[in-house]
C-alpha cells in the first residue's frame, strides 16, 4: 500500500505509524465511565470507507487523516490533521 | 459410515466405490432451536458439542461460502497452551486436552502431532519472562520446560545460536504442543455434527438479525428468513459487521494476518519454533514445506491479502533464525482477517440481546482454541451462562476493567 502524504508525496506504508479510527468524539474529563468505555474500546470497524489516523514517522512526522477502503486499500483522501474536518 | 482400518481395506478391494459424502447438503428448515453463524472450526465445533454434550440437535450452521474457507483455512495450524494469565491458561489447557482426544471423539484423522512448541529467548529478561510463563503453565496443569542454550542446540542444531545481536540463550518448551491439520479439523467437526443431525448450510450468508422486544427471533439470509430460538455468532474476522445487524458495537478491529509456505524440502524443523527477537513462528508440514508467519499488517483490513513490507519482515526473521533458509523459495502466501480485540483475548459470552451469543475476538490465536471455543460456546448457549472455563472471557470486561491483556499493550489492537 502507498500513502499519498500531502507534504512528502506518495510513500510506502512502512514509513507510517497506524493509530486507528480518526475523529472518535473524546468525552469530557467529567463524563461518566460508560462514555469513556465507548471512546476507548468500541469501534465501528467498517468494511468499506474508514477514516483513520496515520503518522508519517519516517518522513515529515505529521499526523494525517486517511479515508481508505478497508476492503481494497484504495485511499480516497489523505489530509493533514490540521486541515481535516473534525 | 464409521471410518476404520477395516473400512479402508474394504474400500481398497472394492475400488473405493463405497465412500459416501461426509456430510449432507440440506436446504434450510424454517426454524431451528440454535443457529450458529459461521461454518469455520469454531462454529462447527460449537454445533458438535451442542449436539453431543447438551442434546440440542435441531441446529443449523450457516456459512456464507464453503466451510473452512475463512480463517480455519488460513492459519499456521499450531496448537499449544502456553499462556500466562489465569483467565486464558485454564481455557487453552482444556483445548489442549480436547485436541489430545479429538480424533477418537470425531472418528476423523485430524493429524494432531504433538511435536512440541519451543519459544526461544535471547536475553536474561526474556528468560525470566519465559520462566514465569512456564511456572504459570505448570500451576494450571499444563507442561512446560525451561531449556538452556545447550539443550536447545541439541534439539535444533541449525539455528543461528551465536548471533551477535540476538544470541539464543534458551527456550521454553511445551512438549504437548504441536500442530493439527486445519482442514481436517473443519471436516471432522462438520461430519461429527452432521451425524448427530446438525444441518450444515453452505453458501448461505446472514444479511440481517431479527430482534423483537430485546430478544433474537431469527436471521435473514441469502436463502431466506430462518427463525431461531437462539443465535450464536462464530464469524471472527467479520464479527463487527454481523453484530452490527443486531445493533451491537464491539471492542474489535479487523486486521489481516499473513502466513507463508516455502517449497518442500527434506526434514529440517521437527518442532514448532518461535523466534524471541522478532515475532516469527515456524514449523514444517508433512509435505515438507516450511509453514511460517509473523505480525499482522497493522491497520484495519477486510482484504484477505497482505502487503509486501510484512512479507519482507517475516522473511528477514526467518533468515535471522535459520540462516540455512536464505536460498529457499517462498511458494505461497495468504491472508486471513482477524478479530483483533482491545486486550488481545477472546470473548465467549452472552450479549445485551436475549438469545444472541458471541464468540469473537480471537486475534491470531483462534486455531488452537477451536475445540475449547466450541465446547465453551456450546455450554454458554445451552445453559445461557458461561462455563467456569470461559468465565473471564466476558464482553463487559472492558467496562469493568477485568481485562485479560497477555501483552500488556493496552487498547491498541494492532499491538497485541
Amino acid at each position: 500500500m502507498r500513502i499519498p502524504c500531502p507534504h512528502c508525496g506518495e510513500r510506502g506504508n512502512e514509513e507510517f505509524l497506524y493509530r486507528g479510527a480518526a475523529c472518535l468524539p473524546r468525552p469530557s474529563a467529567e463524563a461518566p465511565d460508560a462514555q469513556w468505555h465507548d471512546y476507548v474500546y468500541l469501534r465501528d470497524n467498517p468494511a468499506g470507507s474508514h477514516r483513520e489516523l496515520w503518522q508519517h514517522v519516517h518522513g515529515c512526522r505529521r499526523w494525517l487523516v486517511l479515508t481508505r477502503d478497508t476492503r481494497t486499500h484504495a485511499i480516497a483522501a489523505a489530509v493533514d490533521v490540521a486541515a481535516a474536518a473534525p | 459410515m464409521t471410518y476404520s482400518l477395516w473400512r479402508v481395506a474394504r474400500e481398497a478391494l472394492r475400488g473405493n466405490t463405497g465412500w459416501e459424502p461426509a456430510w449432507r447438503d440440506p436446504a434450510p428448515k424454517p426454524r431451528y432451536d440454535v443457529i450458529v453463524v459461521g461454518g469455520g472450526g469454531h462454529g462447527l465445533a460449537t454445533a458438535h458439542y451442542l449436539a453431543k454434550l447438551h442434546g440440542i440437535t435441531n441446529v443449523a450452521v450457516l456459512e456464507k461460502s464453503w466451510i473452512g474457507s475463512g480463517n480455519a483455512g488460513r492459519n499456521t495450524t499450531i496448537i499449544r497452551s502456553n499462556y500466562l494469565l489465569p483467565g486464558n491458561e485454564v481455557f487453552y489447557e482444556h483445548s489442549m486436552k480436547l485436541w489430545e482426544g479429538l480424533e477418537q471423539d470425531l472418528n476423523f484423522n485430524t493429524m494432531v502431532s504433538q511435536r512440541g512448541v519451543l519459544n526461544l529467548f535471547h536475553s536474561d529478561g526474556e528468560r525470566d519472562a519465559a520462566a514465569r510463563r512456564g511456572n504459570s503453565m505448570r500451576l494450571h496443569g499444563a507442561d512446560g520446560e525451561l531449556l538452556d542454550a545447550a539443550q536447545v542446540r541439541a534439539m535444533v542444531p541449525l539455528l543461528d545460536f551465536d548471533n551477535a545481536r540476538f544470541p539464543i540463550t534458551g527456550g521454553l518448551l511445551q512438549r504437548r504442543g504441536g500442530t493439527a491439520r486445519h482442514d481436517a479439523v473443519v471436516w471432522g467437526y462438520a461430519r461429527a455434527a452432521d451425524r448427530r443431525g446438525v444441518d450444515i448450510i453452505q453458501n448461505c450468508e446472514v444479511t440481517g438479525i431479527r430482534v423483537e422486544g430485546g430478544r433474537v427471533r431469527g436471521v435473514e439470509t441469502t436463502r431466506g428468513y430462518i427463525a431461531a430460538g437462539k443465535v450464536g455468532l462464530a464469524c471472527a474476522g467479520n464479527t463487527s459487521r454481523v453484530a452490527a445487524m443486531a445493533g451491537l458495537r464491539l471492542p474489535i478491529e479487523s486486521h489481516v494476518l499473513q502466513a507463508f509456505v516455502s517449497e518442500a524440502i527434506k526434514p529440517l524443523v521437527h518442532t514448532v519454533m518461535t523466534f524471541g527477537a522478532g515475532h516469527f513462528y515456524i514449523s514444517q508440514s508433512d509435505k515438507g514445506s516450511l509453514v511460517f508467519g509473523g505480525d499482522i499488517d497493522g491497520y484495519n483490513s477486510y482484504a484477505q491479502r497482505g502487503s509486501l513490507p510484512i512479507v519482507e519482515h517475516v522473511a528477514e526473521a526467518c533468515v535471522a533464525l535459520l540462516p540455512c533458509t536464505g536460498r529457499l523459495r517462498m511458494l505461497r502466501s495468504w491472508g486471513g482477517v482477524m478479530d483483533m480485540s482491545m486486550d488481545g483475548s477472546p470473548i465467549i459470552d452472552r450479549t445485551p440481546v436475549d438469545g444472541l451469543y458471541l464468540n469473537a475476538g480471537w486475534c491470531y490465536g483462534g486455531f488452537k482454541a477451536t475445540p475449547a471455543s466450541g465446547w465453551c460456546f456450546a455450554h454458554t448457549i445451552a445453559h445461557d451462562q458461561a462455563h467456569a472455563l470461559n468465565a473471564a472471557m466476558r464482553l463487559d470486561r472492558f467496562a469493568t476493567g477485568a481485562l485479560i491483556d497477555e501483552n500488556g499493550a493496552g487498547a491498541q489492537p494492532n499491538l497485541h
